[in-house]
């Protein structure tokens, strides 16, 4: 005891990042005490890996209550899928996959005249809910990334048809959040909310926690569309006009591979990325996501009905 | 250098009537600290000249359709930037007296509320409201900036004029500290760095201030607080197979291994034998030992004796026990359009602990041109009431004054679960208005 008296009280301040870990920390503790049914939304993401991070952080030494749930596009980086299997098998997790392709397959939904799937997801996403009884659903999105999501609450209550409404959310006081719902509903969890693109990076400079290799700079085939880097892939190809050219290039974030862009980028390292993200003109999905451009409010109009 | 490794965090909460300027000064703040990026700009840029207008900073924080639509903002966003200082939450909260929740719910985390007047119209019935809530809700600083100072000429009279009523209504609130400041987001007097046109004030900029705020986590020096979120038993065939964890977040105080502490609401007393943080690696998911926490971490709390420990339970100094009541009475802020009546059923949540309560006596609710209570049948919407509370569990509480978080708590209806109150505890001697 006298040893640990002898330190100041102030000998360790809480920084920044860790003042957002104990943040989400606390948020994964609550949902795990007062939910039956919790999930992961995973997606193999930098923001879905950091969240499994802290989960696992916040149980430690005993492993993560949560199952895992990944909507599936089907328009999957490979590197992404493979990190996926790979920490589901070394850590042991229970996986669920709720696919797009299925989806496309049978005629639940159909293909978009643009191709790209990531306003598919919504279906499958509250299909797998409703299935699996999902009562808290964690999503990795922050409240930097987009004007809609800035107006987010942490525990995020969604009707029995998975809608947001955004005019009327429940207060959300101090660090009481209340999980209450009524059968068929379910509560959306976002433990990150508070985190900037750069807290994420520079977080997982400081755990080194690895990412899907396609985060880092690498030489890839790419053509530009809308200011984008496009990859020349089996679900985007270049029309006429669009020339291919090899970049050395990274992605800020992994989406639906035909409308996800990467950025040129020699940065290899977490701690260069942070350098180049403090450095960034331009926001993380204005860099990289094609279908967040859509309108002025695309992102309020997906969450209205369901989406992350 | 600094960075989020060794920054620290401040939470601000703005509130300002309707047309005060206040979306004006939070995009003044978020551009002069480079916070807005080219795609956002240019993303204004296109809706406010699609508008016939010019660049209009409210549309980069008025997030929603309707709110758009409507040039009004409806509910609380967050927005995040920072100087070579500090890193800034912000909540921008609504200025509607229908939007009041709002204005709570910002100012419960804050460590700062910044609290805008127009210079030309003075003080409002929401500056009042406003100033009402940071008091109440004892926001450690309050800041408030009369804005379009320019549009009044920079008339020193009108700013101090303002200044003395705002100083008095402080005073009667017990607002610990405020600063008063002239501004004008729009030309960006005093925002940033102190203003030529000002030359008769003498203070800080608003950044500055904000700079150098403390935190409303500077509460280690406190009594120990430790309520339990949920109890850790790996029950693996590893070194783990005997842990017995409470994981939780120091809410205030330190914890050190040795203390003597008392578990509530058994009230056993017992020695903390351990702390752990998680250390996790690719593969591995292990713990490793500190000699202490501090209020705002996330740890897990072992304990040398085995008791009856739940998440509900709360880890106490044992030389400053709050003891456990089953009755409260306490200031209460209406946040539900479903009025309040003496007898109502509802749930509290306090710390980590959902119990019924009865309300058993509604005492008034505060005046706002007074600022005294007066006798109330009930608490309406956007009501600040005094209210008692027959409590169906023993509850480890505090007064809201001497802890924020064992202070607190919601008041939630049972049926539909909505959160229909934010309540804080009374001194004992009663008075917390």
């Amino acid at each position: 005891m006298t040893a640990t008296l002898e330190a100041p009280l102030n000998a360790h301040t809480v920084t920044e990042l860790d003042a957002l870990e104990s943040e989400s920390i606390f948020v994964f503790r609550e949902v795990a005490a007062e939910f039956e049914r919790p999930v992961v939304l995973f997606s193999g993401g930098k923001d879905s890996i950091v969240m499994l991070h802290l989960a696992r952080k916040a149980f430690a030494p005993a492993g993560v209550p949560f199952t895992l749930l990944h909507v599936d596009t089907g328009h999957n980086f490979p590197e992404v899928l493979a990190y996926r299997d790979n920490v589901v098998e070394q850590l042991g997790l229970r996986l669920e996959v709720a696919s797009v392709e299925d989806y496309i397959a049978d005629g639940r939904l159909r293909e978009r005249s643009d191709g790209t799937r990531n306003q598919l997801q919504t279906v499958p996403l509250l299909d797998a809910i409703n299935q699996h009884r999902f009562d808290a659903v964690f999503g990795g999105g922050r409240r930097d990334e987009e004007r809609a999501r800035a107006k987010e609450r942490i525990f995020s209550l969604r009707d029995e048809f998975g809608q947001w409404d955004p005019r009327n959310q429940r207060p959300e006081l101090w660090s009481l959040y209340n999980g209450k719902h009524k059968p068929g509903e379910h509560v959306r969890v976002f433990p990150l909310s508070n985190w900037t693109e750069l807290d994420v990076w520079n977080y997982i400079a400081r755990e080194e926690i690895p990412l899907p290799s396609i985060y880092y700079a690498h030489e890839r085939d790419v053509f530009e569309r809308d200011g984008m880097l496009l990859a020349v892939g089996p679900y985007s190809q270049p029309r006429d006009g669009e020339t291919v050219a090899p970049r050395t290039v990274r992605y800020r974030t992994v989406g639906d591979m035909s409308c996800t862009g990467a950025v040129s980028s020699d940065a290899t390292t977490a701690a260069e990325v942070v350098v180049e993200v403090a450095a960034s003109t331009i926001t993380e999905r204005g860099a990289t996501r094609a279908d967040d451009r859509a309108s002025e409010a695309a992102m309020e109009d997906r969450k209205r009905e369901g989406y992350f | 250098m600094s960075s989020p490794l060794n920054r620290q965090l401040l939470r601000l909460a703005t509130a300002g009537s309707v047309d005060d300027g206040k979306s004006t000064l939070v995009g003044r703040l978020l551009h002069d600290c480079k916070a807005i990026l080219a795609d956002q700009i240019a993303h204004v840029k296109t809706v406010s000249e699609a508008r016939g207008g010019d660049f209009d900073f409210a549309l980069l924080t008025d997030g929603l359709r309707a709110e758009r639509e409507q040039g009004i903002t409806i509910d609380v966003a967050y927005r995040y930037f920072a100087t070579d200082k500090r890193s800034f939450i912000l909540a921008d909260c609504p200025g509607h007296v229908q939007y009041t929740r709002n204005t709570v719910t910002g100012a419960s985390t804050a460590d700062v509320v910044i609290i805008l007047v127009d210079a030309r119209h003075g003080v409002l019935e929401q500056t009042r409201r406003h100033l009402a809530v940071a008091g109440l809700l004892r926001v450690p600083h309050v800041v408030l900036a009369v804005n379009k100072i320019d549009l009044v000429d920079y008339d020193e009279s009108v700013y101090t004029g303002i200044a003395k009523e705002v100083g008095q209504l402080a005073d009667q609130l017990g607002i610990a500290d405020l600063k008063t400041i002239p501004v004008s987001a729009l030309v960006g007097d005093n925002i940033v760095t102190r203003s030529e046109n000002t030359a008769w004030y003498d203070g800080p900029a608003l950044l500055e201030v904000l700079e150098n705020a403390n935190g409303r986590t500077d509460i280690s020096g406190r009594a120990l607080r430790f309520p339990v979120q949920y109890v850790i038993r790996p029950q693996t065939d590893d070194e783990y197979r005997d842990y017995r964890g409470y994981s939780g977040t120091v809410a205030s105080g330190t914890v050190s291994v040795g203390d003597d502490v008392i578990v509530l609401p058994a009230g056993r007393r017992t020695t903390v034998s351990g702390i752990d943080r998680a250390v996790v690696s690719a593969t591995a998911t292990a713990v490793a030992e500190r000699p202490s926490a501090v209020a705002g971490e996330a740890v897990t709390v072992r304990l040398a004796d085995n008791l009856d420990v739940a998440r509900g339970s709360v880890i106490v100094a044992a030389d400053s026990s709050p003891g456990t009541r089953r009755e409260l009475s306490a200031t209460v802020a209406w946040l539900s359009e479903r009025p309040l009546t003496v007898g109502a059923r509802l749930l509290i949540k306090h710390t980590t602990t959902t119990a019924q309560a009865i309300v058993t006596k509604i005492a008034g609710v505060l005046d706002l041109d007074t600022l005294g209570v007066i006798d109330a049948a009930g608490l309406d919407l956007n009501d600040i009431g005094k209210v008692q509370l027959k409590i169906a569990a023993p509850l480890a509480a505090d007064p809201y004054s001497s802890n924020n978080i064992t202070g607190s708590f919601l008041l939630i209806d049972a049926h539909d679960g909505w959160t229909l109150a934010a309540g804080m505890i009374d001194d004992e001697e009663g008075e917390l208005l």
